[in-house]
């Protein structure tokens, strides 16, 4: 299977402080959903933020062999204080398909409809996004991700904050981005439960990786990710 | 009053002012650059004392430092997220240190610098107004052809960056736009006071609006009444017209405070 993106001994220092990532080596296949796991401040974030590009390896090497990636940040909202509707914000989405000049196009438009209604919220499209639940507002994110239709999708910690339900309705959504657009999907978590059952592979990271596999050959100590103790 | 070629002239000019500054400033609040306008103003004095100096129009004077000035607050700002205002008071202190200079050496310190700092609609003339008007529309033409990326910038930078958007080049033509909108304002609403205009009609149409667009063309409505409201206000009343319009548009904040609070 083609290789999606790979990491080759990446490290990450913020300044001159003690590195947060540790010679990283890391292959994510097209098609797979993996999972990040692993304890708060252990380098997660970062560690997707290199990925994408929004940071810069202190050494070592990243590659990726995809066209668009869809980034959903962690407790990722709207950078403005003025209403903007769902769609407004999945439009916003789209702008790295189109061309830079002029008004959406009707296949723009229609990419727009489709995202929006994929993650179930065409009944709330016109809405404020101010006034959906935590769980809806996530998704609106989400399809923002999926408007620029990416074959990389990141998702970091897409259910802080949100309920049960919403978290599972979360996973619904991812497992069925992957079966039906074959997307390859990283998801960060420390806390996964909603998506254990769906992803093949689990990746520990504590300033290094220090589990790589699927999540019946995870050690029981580390079941629960944001363990302290390894 | 529209007998006197001044007050038209100032109409005129207030016309394309009152469109274009909360045009472009909605992109600056959303980014919460507020008093990027104000540091671009103070720049923009130093530009109108260079004027003085070489014996240039001032308005092309003053177009020019300002989108240096505003360049230099971008750059700055890139390279160092946390350096904003850092930024912004090297700017402010600069442009108005270097006005004073400049006038001097150019010994118009005898000169009324009140009529740039807080407006005065008996300085347009009919070049300014054609400057102003060719100026104006092109600036938004540049914002509604460019709409849908610079939207994509300021609801979500990080988002835009990883998508592949230009983000630092929408990012500097915002703040060109604003230096634009300042060097053409000074006439009516003054340097010290057109970031006013840039802000308060936009925070007004955000408490009243139902969506970002609507804020957007809410906020040009909002302006362009402001400053009309404030020419007239201040013809009949000789109040000048710069701090007339600015607290025309201030009260819109309140009325619109007062209509959220009371829908809510």
């Amino acid at each position: 299977m083609p290789l999606a993106l790979r990491l080759q001994g990446v490290t990450f220092a913020y300044g001159h402080a003690p590195p947060v990532l540790r010679k990283v080596d890391l292959d994510v296949q097209r098609s797979e959903f993996v999972a990040i796991a692993g304890p708060n401040g252990g380098g997660k974030t970062t560690l997707v933020r290199l990925i994408v590009g929004l940071e810069q390896p202190t050494s070592g090497h990243i590659e990726l062999d995809v066209d668009k990636v869809g980034y959903l940040p962690q407790r990722a909202q709207a950078g403005i204080d003025a209403p903007l509707t769902v769609r407004e914000l999945v439009t916003a989405g789209r702008a790295s398909r189109t061309r830079l000049i002029g008004p959406l196009g009707g296949t723009d438009r229609e990419a727009v409809r489709a995202a929006v209604e994929r993650v179930g919220l065409a009944p709330q499209a016109d809405r404020r996004l101010s006034t959906l639940s935590g769980g809806q507002q996530q998704r609106a994110f989400i399809a923002k991700a999926l408007a620029g239709e990416p074959e990389l999708l990141v998702l970091d910690e897409p259910t802080t904050g949100v309920d049960v339900e919403a978290q599972e309705a979360i996973a619904a959504l991812l497992q069925r981005l992957r079966s039906e657009l074959a997307m390859t999907i990283l998801y960060v978590s420390h806390e996964f439960g909603a998506v254990e059952e769906f992803v093949e592979r689990i990746v520990l990271v504590r300033g290094e990786i220090v589990f790589d596999g699927p999540p019946s050959a995870l050690p029981g100590v580390w079941h629960d990710p944001s363990h302290t103790h390894a | 009053m529209l007998d006197l070629e001044f007050m038209r002239l100032a109409f005129g000019a207030g016309i394309v002012v009152g469109l274009l500054a909360p045009a472009v400033g909605f992109f600056l609040v959303q980014r919460r650059l507020s008093l990027v306008g104000d540091g671009v103003g103070h720049v923009a004095f130093a530009g109108v004392a260079l004027g003085y100096l070489l014996d240039l129009p001032l308005v092309l004077t003053a177009l020019a430092v300002s989108v240096v000035g505003g360049l230099s607050i971008e750059w700055i700002r890139a390279r160092r997220q946390n350096a904003g205002d850092q930024a912004l008071a090297l700017i402010f202190y600069t442009g108005i240190a270097g006005g004073v200079v400049l006038v001097s050496a150019a010994g118009a310190l005898n000169v009324n610098l009140f009529q740039f700092l807080f407006g005065s609609i008996l300085t347009v003339t009919r070049s300014d107004l054609a400057v102003i008007a060719a100026l104006g529309a092109g600036a938004l033409v540049v914002i509604t052809l460019l709409y849908r990326p610079l939207v994509a910038v300021v609801v979500d930078e990080e988002g835009a960056r990883v998508a592949g958007l230009p983000v630092g080049a929408l990012n500097s033509l915002t703040v060109v736009l604003a230096a634009v909108t300042i060097a053409l304002s000074m006439r009516i609403v003054g340097i010290l006071l057109i970031a006013a205009l840039m802000v308060l009609p936009v925070i007004a149409a955000s408490r009243i609006a139902w969506s970002m667009r609507s804020t957007i063309l809410l906020g040009m409505g909002i302006g362009l009444g402001s400053v009309l409201a404030g020419i007239t206000i201040a013809y009949y009343a000789d109040l000048p017209p710069g701090g007339t319009t600015v607290l025309v548009a201030a009260a819109t904040v309140l009325l619109a405070e007062s209509w959220s609070a009371v829908r809510r």
